[in-house]
């Protein structure tokens, strides 16, 4: 064999590389990782909640973003919360009528639909509609925001981010989740009726009036209320992983990613608390 | 013919004298995990003096620059803007400070949801609640004509060049009218005319204005050309501070090689 002929075979059998004797992360090494990071995350987001809440109580108001983000997050999420909570209110008068039908319960149609609509789907629905369509939103606007310098030069200007971008973010969740809720449970009823009149005519005023038979305020108010804590979370998630993003067009799509993620998964952890915490508080 | 720089020289020098400091940086230390980015900065830079900080890429200048409107916080040392000392001051207080004080990114960093009039509106629509709509529209037009973008007014930062976003950048520094202007890389990405530009409009600014600038650049000839103090920065420390002609002089290795590939 020839010089140029070892030299090609040598080519394409690259030399294994010695073993280097760097040691494997341990198992115990990484959990020690996922912990501390775990409590890092919760420790950032306390400081930022603070950072967040005395920006809020301060003057001056950013009145004018305020309205801003509340037009952003309620009346362009108006249409796909009406939307969902039609569709769930055709599905639960589906589902409803046939279970009851079955039962020989059927004249509690109409306050299983009210019921099931209000208090269980209308918000829960509504929560994670905002969640998905406000939350992505928020946390890849401020991402690119953060990434592009935006955010610093909004502090170069001397004015505060947490009150101009995220007070008035997660106020405006806040404050328009609950409506938001109403108009999803309202159409769900309306379709709901709708869908059942299709098969066995029956009067609105009917259809509300036993559906609403007996019921309280207490039935009904806490779980519509209950959303502004959806509300909060839902901002304050997406205004969090926004405004820490590092790291470029990857880290905007992380910190959208992960405002979907963790604010859908945080809301059904808070409604499981506060579900329980309102059969105590409003028997 | 005199050059610019000659002119702002003549014009700038006598104005340092006998004037307190307007941006003493004393000892400043910054680090980002185990790297040292400065070891102990030492800097002071009076009312018309244009101080230009240089050195090779990733040796802390703009980290400098963002330590001194308080976007980092330093692990030691001290920065005083008209004698206060701004390190650890809570963000409404520093707001105070930052008023007195413009910045331009390196990038613009122009709002992009705004137009180009809004963006340069944006410190008075929150600092100067006093000034009327028309006033307002009015201080926009004369600050875009001043960097010569009166006819930009309602274009998106996306449709103009990087060049013109730096001029828009630079009128949004000025609305709140500073004492101190910090300019971060100014001419970098721009093409030798347009750096050119850029130049001649921080000298025409500086000389009508008088402020405190600190100029972020690894540019030496646009440093020339608008600064009439420089500082070269290597491995977080100051190697040498002084005018042109003092790194001309100096016969440290660093200096001397610095100025050859530049």
């Amino acid at each position: 064999m020839s010089d140029r002929g070892v030299i090609a075979v040598e080519g394409f059998n690259p030399p294994i590389p010695e073993r280097r004797s760097e040691p494997m992360p341990s198992v115990a090494g990484s959990a020690t990782g996922l912990v501390n990071g775990f409590f890092e995350w919760f420790g950032s987001l306390g400081i930022f909640s603070w950072q967040v809440f005395k920006a809020a109580v301060t003057p001056p108001y950013e009145w004018r973003e305020l309205i801003r983000q509340l037009d952003e997050v309620g009346s362009k999420s108006f249409p796909l919360v009406a939307l969902a909570g039609a569709a769930i209110g055709v599905i639960i008068s589906l589902e409803a009528r046939y279970s009851l039908t079955r039962f020989g319960a059927k004249s509690m149609f109409p306050a299983t639909l009210v019921y099931s609509v209000i208090q269980v789907m209308g918000p829960i629905i509504t929560g994670l509609i905002v969640c998905g369509r406000v939350g992505a939103g928020m946390g890849a606007e401020l991402a690119s925001m953060k990434v592009s310098e935006q955010i610093d030069a909004i502090e170069a200007s001397a004015i505060n981010p947490y009150r101009l971008l995220a007070a008035t973010r997660i106020l405006a969740c806040i404050l328009m989740l609950p409506l938001l809720t109403l108009a999803a449970d309202a159409s769900g009823l309306l379709t709901g009726w709708f869908a059942q009149s299709l098969v066995e005519p029956l009067s609105f005023h009917q259809f509300i009036t036993s559906g609403f038979k007996g019921a309280t305020f207490n039935a009904f108010l806490p779980q519509t209320f209950k959303t502004t804590v959806y509300g909060l979370i839902i901002g304050l998630i997406a205004c969090f992983q926004g405004m820490r993003t590092r790291g470029g067009a990857e880290g905007v799509g992380r910190a959208a990613t992960n405002s979907v993620v963790l604010g859908s998964l945080f809301l059904i952890l808070a409604d499981v608390v506060l579900v329980k915490l309102i059969l105590v508080v409003f028997p | 013919m005199a050059t610019a720089y000659d002119i702002a020289m003549k014009k700038a020098k006598p104005e340092l004298d006998g004037r307190a400091p307007v941006v003493v940086v004393e000892d400043l230390r910054k680090t980002f995990g185990s790297h040292n980015v400065l070891n102990g900065i030492n800097l002071s830079v009076n009312r018309g003096q244009t101080l230009a900080v240089l050195g090779r890429s990733g040796t802390g200048k703009s980290v400098l620059l963002r330590l001194i409107i308080g976007l980092e916080t330093p692990e030691s040392g001290s920065i005083r803007i008209h004698g206060q000392n701004i390190v650890g001051l809570a963000l409404d207080r520093m707001g105070e400070i930052r008023k007195k004080m413009g910045f331009l990114f390196q990038h613009a960093a122009l709002y992009d949801s705004l137009t180009v009039a809004e963006n340069v509106a944006f410190p008075l629509v929150h600092h100067r609640k006093d000034m009327s709509g028309s006033e307002r529209g009015e201080r926009v037009k004369q600050l875009l004509a001043e960097v010569g973008m009166e006819g930009n007014l309602a274009k998106m930062p996306s449709d103009i060049s990087g060049g013109m976003q730096k001029r828009v950048g630079l009128a949004r520094a000025l609305a709140l009218e500073p004492e101190i202007l910090l300019l971060d890389e100014p001419t970098a990405g721009l093409d030798p005319i347009s750096s050119g530009e850029i130049d001649d409009l921080i000298l025409k600014l500086q000389l009508e204005r008088q402020m405190a600038s600190i100029v972020v650049t690894h540019d030496l000839h646009s440093a020339r050309t608008i600064a009439n103090s420089l500082a070269l920065l290597d491995q977080g420390n100051v190697v040498i501070e002084g005018t042109f002609e003092d790194l001309q002089e100096s016969g440290i290795g660093f200096v001397k090689e610095f100025l050859k590939q530049s």
